[in-house]
């Protein structure tokens, strides 16, 4: 749908309302790069705290993998042994789970993360008021600032996650080489370890996304007028 | 000579009410006013008179409570979010009394930014870019960050970049607000020539009475109304009865 415009007489006017605004995935990621790495030392706290709370995923995950792997291949007494050593060892399923306690430190770690997130994105939104005001004028879609913001929520997100995930399996190698001497290693299931990095690099990015939404969300529908009065 | 003209933007009764607290600030009071394709429109009056409400409905960047703008005969508030952007990338170039440049971005990634929405292609982007920067008179320095540079050479780039999609309607809000006396008059200097030379229609509001001097016509504004509004040639006679603008004296200040 398109309005036309009457009146054509003089200077280079007469072209007719559209609504074609777009603005390409590459300038988007290139815009958001770049406001990352404008601000580093705040995206680098966040990124920060995202490493700690995917790290300790990532730990207790792969502890668990380590545990498992012992349990399976480690004979008879290696069902006291990880009993010993505080894993809850199913004897019935032959399973290892983390103890509730563990699972509530790790739903903990993961909620204080996520507020700390929302808080330095709201902080984030709030210096670029005008900047977003601007990038209205301009032309910019409500659509358009969100991509932006996920976009650098989702590179925040990537990099905190995979440094944090790799921390955290590092860590877990070495805790289960002190306790369980090269047992933990010889057996270690590969695959599950590996899929347990993957849930805490995912719970990561989720979460770095999941915080940035409402920021997001209330910089890409503020009204340019209201962005640009905020300066002054 | 006006009716064959053809009328850029056309403001039909627009009041503008402010709720503060539990008051009703009436800002706009019904303002009427005809721009012309290719005019260059001051708009003076006092501080808190209304002139930056006004200049924002036509910017289409607020709502009026009440009235209409219509830029090219389109009511703008029938607009929907998308044709509203498409008007404000490609129909309206904005200049603010603060620059509001991008800080994280350079002086020529600030002037291709609508050119980018707008879906041009980054070479042709980059080139247009540059030209614009020329244009404005700072062809060399368009890799500085906003910050690197003047306040002069900020309110340039942001010439620029309000030119970067041939828009029809530059709307400026005091333009020479933050700069000193000469460069303040550079600056009035590049409006006119993109005025005379682009056929470009420019919507000033200003304070600045140098602005006059290269104005077709200045609409005074008091209290939210028109006051008057003034062709160039009777400002001439009013500047030169009173002694020029210098004096502080408002020129034409007696009815007309
Ligand atoms: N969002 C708002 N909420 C409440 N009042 C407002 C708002 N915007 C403007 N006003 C009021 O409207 C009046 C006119 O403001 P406006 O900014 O249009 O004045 P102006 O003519 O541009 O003044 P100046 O020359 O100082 O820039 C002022 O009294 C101001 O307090
Ligand atoms: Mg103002």
């Amino acid at each position: 749908m398109s309005k036309n415009f009457s009146g054509t007489r003089s200077v280079p006017q007469g072209e007719a309302i559209q609504r074609a605004i777009s603005l390409p995935w590459a300038k988007s990621v290139e815009i958001s790069y770049k406001s990352l790495r404008v601000r580093l030392f705040r995206s680098m706290i966040t990124v920060g705290s995202l490493v700690l709370a995917v790290s300790f995923l990532a730990f207790v995950l792969v502890n668990l993998d380590v545990a498992s792997g012992i349990l399976h291949h480690g004979g008879d007494n290696a069902a006291a042994l990880l009993t010993l050593a505080g894993y809850d060892v199913d004897p019935a399923t032959h399973g290892v789970a983390m103890t509730a306690k563990e699972r509530w430190i790790v739903i903990l770690s993961l909620l204080v993360c996520t507020v700390g997130i929302v808080n330095a994105q709201l902080m984030s939104v709030t210096e670029r008021f005008s900047e977003i005001g601007v990038m209205k004028c301009l032309g910019a879609l409500d659509s358009m600032i969100l991509r932006i913001f996920l976009l650098e929520a989702a590179m925040q997100g990537l990099l905190g996650a995979g440094i944090g995930a790799l921390a955290g399996f590092i860590f877990s190698l070495l805790a289960g080489l002190v306790r369980f001497g090269t047992l933990s290693v010889a057996y270690l299931p590969w695959g599950s370890v590996l899929a347990s990095m993957g849930i805490a690099v995912l719970a990561g990015c989720g979460l770095s996304l999941l915080g940035v939404l409402y920021p997001a969300l209330l910089a890409a529908r503020m009204r340019p007028i209201k962005a640009l009065r905020a300066e002054h | 000579m006006d009716q064959d003209r053809h009328t850029i933007v056309r403001v039909i009764g627009v009041k503008k009410d402010f709720a503060l607290g539990k008051q009703t600030v009436h800002v706009l009071k019904g303002v009427d006013l005809e721009v012309y394709a290719g005019e260059y429109i001051s708009i003076m009056g006092p501080s808190g008179s209304g002139k930056s409400t006004l200049f924002n409905m036509i910017g289409g960047l607020d709502k009026p409570t009440d009235g209409k703008v219509f830029i090219d005969e389109v009511d703008i508030s029938q607009l929907d979010a998308y044709e509203l952007a498409w008007l404000r990338n490609r129909k309206i170039g904005y200049i603010f009394q603060t620059f509001n440049l991008i800080p994280v971005m350079t002086a020529l990634e600030n002037v291709t930014l609508p050119m980018t929405f707008a879906g041009m292609n980054g070479d042709d982007a980059m080139e247009k870019g540059i030209e614009l920067l020329k244009l404005v008179g700072l062809g060399e320095r368009f890799q500085h960050k906003p910050l690197e540079l003047s306040g002069g050479q900020q309110q340039r780039v942001a010439i620029a970049r309000s030119l970067a999609n041939d828009p029809a309607i530059i709307l400026a809000d005091e333009p020479t607000g933050n700069l000193d006396l000469s460069t303040g008059e550079e600056i009035i200097e590049l409006c006119r020539m993109l005025s005379e030379e682009r056929g470009v229609t420019i919507i000033s509001a200003t304070h600045d009475y140098k602005m006059l001097n290269v104005s077709d016509r200045v609409v005074w504004i008091r209290d939210g109304m028109i006051d008057k509004i003034q062709h160039r040639e009777d400002l001439d006679i009013s500047v030169g009865g009173i002694g020029g603008p210098e004096n502080g004296h408002v020129p034409g200040g007696e009815a007309p």
